[in-house]
């Protein structure tokens, strides 16, 4: 059996012992339906999708009738609410079934700790099956099946378009590409929020963003909805909130990544945008063609598709960049675009943005020297809100295209998941402290629809001080929205 | 095409016996009284007002031809001239002799041009020579010279409104020499030149005094020059040039109003806008001297309207004679008998009428395609409101394409005004409040002109029309109301509570929940307990409406009750209990409300607690557990002690 993800050996080696340690990775992903081949001698036409492809056809069909029997065994005990996970000594498998009797199944390998043994006996491996959490990988197969939804509408859709060859084709196209960028071993309570980072404006400039949205839709009618980000960060979805989520997630680690800024770009690189005429502008095209003026180019966006009363809409994604800003447009999929339209929004929308991404940027300067940097405690917490999917981390770095970088130890985000498995099974308002055992405190908070969790630093400190400490974290970060203590 | 005339002829005239070869008509431009004298006055003077109380007539011996007439400031005392030496005088205060009394110039030789009313007792001659300045005495039927100048003059010209008389100059005539009065006291202004078109040679009299007229547009005192073209110059058509008059300093030329053709013009001043009538092509051109043309160099006018005529209008024919069936007569309009008096008055003296000038504004709308050009000009002119208020309807539900940047760009001229009528009114405020003994002159109520276009205006009378028409699209009255929030902003304008409620309103209409979500989220909806109010209805239609709700409130941080109660209602009484202690005001809280709270959850473990936490508070402030009557906890006493025992109860500690 292939195992993946070799190279995420740890750098990290005991002292003395050569030992070696594996995070967690995928073993396997793959997706079927039982309906497809009910009948016995046809179970491969189940088989919709199975990575790695290379594994040999008769595992797979038992793989994928284990998993069956195991949803179908564990069904006679809750028949709503089948099995999500099974946990083996070696791995951990989910299960989820995002549309009628289409299933997905990532099968996650357990970290493990290899210590070698003397007189040349085979390493004992020694697996770390309570390191993973439920919440966490149960998320990421979920998210899997959105962003597959979002670029190509449900599986069922392309089962009624073109049977289930044709959702074979794209399961492939999709996946193949998307499995090589999960990472698993980054995996964290941020990815069961799957939350959308805000950039905090004030009143002033978000209404000046407002009317560039609402101006720009009046005078190019065919865009049906904006969303504006900067700094990577949201300020405004005209998407429904699941569809941005998504969305946001696409764009935030994908597409944003994968281009740098041109205007940090050296002096020669092709990236440094053409200054057309005298409109001195920075705006580009992060989708579709990369150069108008390119005769060549073409004007093919990606398609998205998004909810609606009704059923779902496929749109044209046409990402538009002018320094950190960023406005995405989405478009009728049944209108085709063309280099007119392009030119136009380009020359309307091009010297508009880089004004308004120096104005955001002026105004957040001058706002953070009102607050002043130095007073935000140094603390370290998670942030967030059900209810408009707001999340803010101070422990977490920059995203980049590969890895998500925590500043704490993975022990403590693992107490974080846990606490959070523990408020997702109660409705109340609860709060939770931990000692860890690096003389850490970790303080869990659930009120209404939100969740805080802070990690100190404080070694000597008892839990009324811990207590205190929060309180006032609470009341300087937190101190506009209703928070209970 | 009628409804493209901007100016018009006012409805009710001033009617006067027309001028013939036994009536001479007289206009007083300080009084605007028309005075019919009859065969030198013998058989009656009629004086016309422009109110009827002004009205007078009365009778005179005809001691010869009548050369000017005029009645001092409130009809008390008459000045008559009669010859090029003299003025008499006729007092028309009860109880004072009724004699005339006569004045003579003092200058030797001089002959008097005419003469001008400063006040109800002050007078000025001007003669060929210079100015005279009287003070009148009638009871003692004599004047007295306050001051007097000597000085060459061709003709003059007053303007009563800012009692400036001034004085054409030197042989050419083109040197203008200002005088101002006040207070008994007459003060030289500079003098200044008029430019010439062409310098004649030998040097002659070539300023005319129709070419110039005096009047104040927009406070201030402009001598306005009809330069009439020249083949010479290189300009082919005429222009009106303006100077600047001020008090004290010297005169300027400020504007030039480019007339774009030639022949024979007249000025009139109405609602601050400079009004050319023309005659041959019987057209009139309005100019606002405030309107920058961004095309021209400063100060250059260009009309702000096509040029067109006055309205028709028709002399209604009254009094006995008239047959009822009969139509009123169309008035000719641009008649060569019409003369024209500053600032807005037109008489036609063979007629017998005499008529102010009028600006009509609804028309301009449909003429001034540039809204915001159309805005900056209506927002100067005096009966402008529902003018206003339509054009911002018909932008609005216009539906022409690319409105927005309109939009944003007459809601900002409109903020702007409004803004400064608020900031005026805030400052009067905090003056009057820190007392009116402090400051030399006490200030002035800011006026508060039609231009004031406030949000209950606006939301009266454009806003929500606006937002229940049918077939506009939602997304363009959210765009409009969030435009109208940003300029409001903008202006840094507090925005009123129902414009917030439209907005809302709008959304959840259109189920656009997520949309009002992000408003609340940056507070582009600011915080109030109405507000918040309004959220919590919405709860049962949108979830997270309660959670924005419950934050709202508690930044406005007056709403601690509100809280409780809505905390209360979802039964989370241990949530309102932690709440109410994190405020510190604990104490003074019902503990029936609780308690019956706490009871209709039917946990009985929580109704413990909550009891429990009650009488440690009694404990505490009144050193005994026990209910006080007042708080009619008794039934929750005695439901406390079903569940739980009487020795559960708290008892009082002894000391």
């Amino acid at each position: 059996m292939q195992v993946l993800g070799l190279g995420s050996v740890s750098p990290r080696m005991a002292s003395g012992m050569q030992e070696k340690q594996f995070t967690a990775s995928l073993l396997n992903f793959f997706v079927y339906n039982p309906t497809f081949g009910p009948r016995e001698g046809e179970e491969e036409k189940k088989i919709l999708f199975y990575h790695p492809s290379e594994v040999e056809k008769n595992e797979k069909i038992r793989n994928v009738g284990l998993c069956e029997a195991i949803v179908q065994f564990t069904r006679t005990f809750c028949p709503t609410k089948p099995a999500k996970s099974l946990h083996t000594q070696k791995n951990r498998q989910f299960f989820f079934e995002p549309e009628d009797n289409f299933w997905m199944v990532m099968v996650v390998r357990n970290p493990m700790i290899e210590k070698p043994n003397k007189d040349g006996k085979p390493p004992t491996q020694e697996y770390q099956e309570e390191e993973i959490l439920d919440t966490v990988y149960g998320a990421v197969v979920k998210e899997c099946y959105s962003m597959y939804k979002l670029f190509n509408g449900t599986f069922g859709r392309a089962v009624e378009a073109g049977g289930a060859e044709l959702l074979i084709q794209k399961l492939e196209k999709f996946f193949y590409r998307y499995l090589q960028t999960l990472h698993l071993q980054s995996c964290d309570l941020l990815d069961v929020f799957g939350g959308i980072s805000f950039f905090p404006l004030d009143k002033m400039t978000y209404l000046k963003i407002q009317s560039f949205v609402n101006r720009v839709e009046e005078s190019l009618s065919l865009i049906k909805y904006t969303a504006f980000l900067y700094n990577d960060q949201l300020i405004w979805s005209g998407l429904e909130q699941d569809d941005m989520r998504i969305l946001y997630k696409y764009l935030t680690t994908s597409l944003f990544p994968r281009h740098s800024e041109p205007e940090l770009a050296g002096r020669d690189s092709p990236l440094r945008p053409e200054v057309a005429g005298n409109l001195l502008h920075y705006g580009r095209f992060l989708t579709g063609p990369t150069n108008l003026k390119d005769p060549e180019a073409k004007f093919r966006f990606p398609k998205i598709f998004v909810s609606t009363e009704d059923g779902y809409e496929e749109l044209h994604l046409i990402v538009y960049k002018a320094m950190s800003a960023a406005a995405c447009f989405m478009i009728s999929a049944s209108v085709e675009l063309t280099r007119d339209f392009c030119e136009q929004l380009d020359a309307l929308v091009g010297p508009q943005l880089t004004l308004l991404a120096s104005d955001i940027c002026e105004q957040f300067t001058v706002n953070r020297r009102i607050s002043g940097p130095e007073k935000e405690p140094q603390f370290k917490f998670i942030y967030f809100n059900h209810m408009n999917l707001a999340e803010k981390s101070t422990i977490h770095m920059r995203k980049t295209a590969s890895v998500c970088l925590t500043s704490v130890h993975p022990d403590l985000m693992k107490i974080l998941g846990d606490i959070n498995c523990d408020f997702a099974r109660v409705d109340e308002d609860e709060e939770i402290i931990v000692k860890a055992m690096t003389d850490y405190w970790v303080v869990g908070k659930k009120s209404d629809q939100r969740e805080l969790y802070v990690i100190l630093n404080q070694k000597n400190a008892n839990l009324i001080e811990v207590n205190e400490e929060v309180k006032r974290l609470c009341a300087t970060q937190f101190n506009n929205i209703f928070f209970l203590d | 095409m009628s409804e493209e005339h901007y100016l018009e002829l006012c409805e009710n005239p001033v009617q006067f016996e027309h001028a013939s070869s036994v009536n001479n008509v007289f206009f007083d431009e300080a009084n605007k009284q028309v005075f019919a004298v009859r065969s030198g006055g013998a058989t009656g003077v009629v004086v016309k007002g422009p109110e009827d109380k002004s009205s007078v007539a009365f009778r005179m011996d005809d001691k010869g031809e009548v050369k000017c007439i005029k009645f001092s400031i409130g009809n008390k005392i008459l000045a008559v001239q009669r010859t090029s030496k003299s003025v008499d005088f006729i007092n028309f205060i009860p109880d004072y002799p009724h004699t005339e009394f006569t004045q003579e110039c003092k200058t030797k030789n001089a002959s008097v041009l005419g003469f001008c009313w400063i006040n109800w007792n002050e007078i000025v001659f001007i003669t060929d020579q210079g100015i005279e300045f009287y003070q009148v005495f009638p009871d003692k039927r004599s004047l007295k010279l306050l001051k007097s100048q000597s000085i060459n003059v061709n003709w003059y010209q007053y303007c009563p409104e800012t009692a400036v008389i001034l004085l054409s100059t030197t042989v050419q005539g083109n040197v203008l020499q200002p005088f101002a009065f006040r207070n008994g006291t007459m003060s030289k202004m500079s003098k200044f030149e008029i430019e010439l078109p062409v310098v004649p040679k030998p040097a002659k009299l070539i300023l005319s005094e129709r070419d110039i007229a005096m009047a104040s547009i927009y406070g201030q005192l402009f001598v306005m020059y009809l330069k009439h073209h020249s083949r010479t110059a290189n300009s082919p058509c005429a222009e009106v040039v303006l100077y600047y008059l001020p008090r004290e300093g010297t005169c300027k030329k400020t504007h030039v109003l480019r007339l774009n053709t030639t022949g024979k013009f007249a000025l009139n001043i109405v609602d601050n806008l400079v009004v050319v009538h023309h005659q041959s092509s019987q057209t009139s051109l309005i100019f606002d001297i405030k309107l920058k043309e961004p095309d021209c160099t400063v100060n250059t006018h260009q009309p702000v309207l096509p040029a067109r005529s006055i309205h028709p209008y028709r002399i209604p024919l009254t009094g006995p004679a008239v047959v009822p069936s009969q139509p009123p007569v169309p008035c000719q309009l641009y008649s060569s008998s019409w003369s024209v008096f500053q600032p807005d008055i037109i008489i036609s003296a063979s007629e017998g009428y005499l008529w102010y000038l009028q600006v009509k504004l609804p028309p301009t709308v449909n003429l001034l395609q540039d809204k915001g050009k159309l805005m900056d000009f209506l927002l100067r002119r005096r009966d402008c409101k529902m003018v206003i208020l339509s054009v911002c309807s018909q932008i609005l539900e216009g539906g022409e394409k690319g409105s927005l940047p309109v939009v944003a760009t007459v809601f900002d001229k409109l903020n702007q005004v409004y803004k400064e009528y608020l900031e005026a009114e805030q400052s009067y405020t905090v003056a009057m409040e820190s007392g009116p003994s402090r400051g030399s002159a006490a200030q002035k109520r800011p006026v508060r002109t039609q231009a004031v276009i406030d949000q209950s205006d606006m939301y009266t009378h454009v806003l929500s029309s606006f937002t229940e028409k049918k077939g506009v699209s939602h997304k363009f009255i959210i765009a409009v109301l969030m435009e109208y929030i940003r300029s409001l902003n903008q202006f840094q304008i507090t925005v009123q509570h129902y414009l917030y409620e439209l907005v809302i309103k709008t959304l959840v209409q259109h189920n656009l929940f997520y949309m009002l979500h992000q408003f609340l989220q940056y507070h582009v909806l600011s915080d109030s307990k109405p507000l918040a109010c309004l959220l919590l209805s919405l709860e049962s239609t949108y979830p997270p409406a309660h959670q924005l709700s419950l934050d709202m409130l508690k930044r406005l941080s007056t709403a601690n009750d509100e809280i409780v109660e809505v905390l209360l209602s979802k039964q989370q009484v241990l949530g309102a209990l932690r709440f109410i202690r994190s405020v510190g005001a604990h104490d003074n809280v019902s503990s029936r409300k609780f308690l019956d709270a706490a009871r209709q959850t039917e946990d009985q473990m929580l109704f413990y607690t909550v009891f429990r936490s009650f009488q440690q508070r009694n404990q505490r402030l009144r050193g005994n557990p026990a209910f006080n009557l007042g708080e009619h906890c008794e039934e929750h006493v005695v439901h406390f002690k079903q569940l739980f025992g009487d020795q559960a109860l708290m008892k009082a500690s002894t000391v």
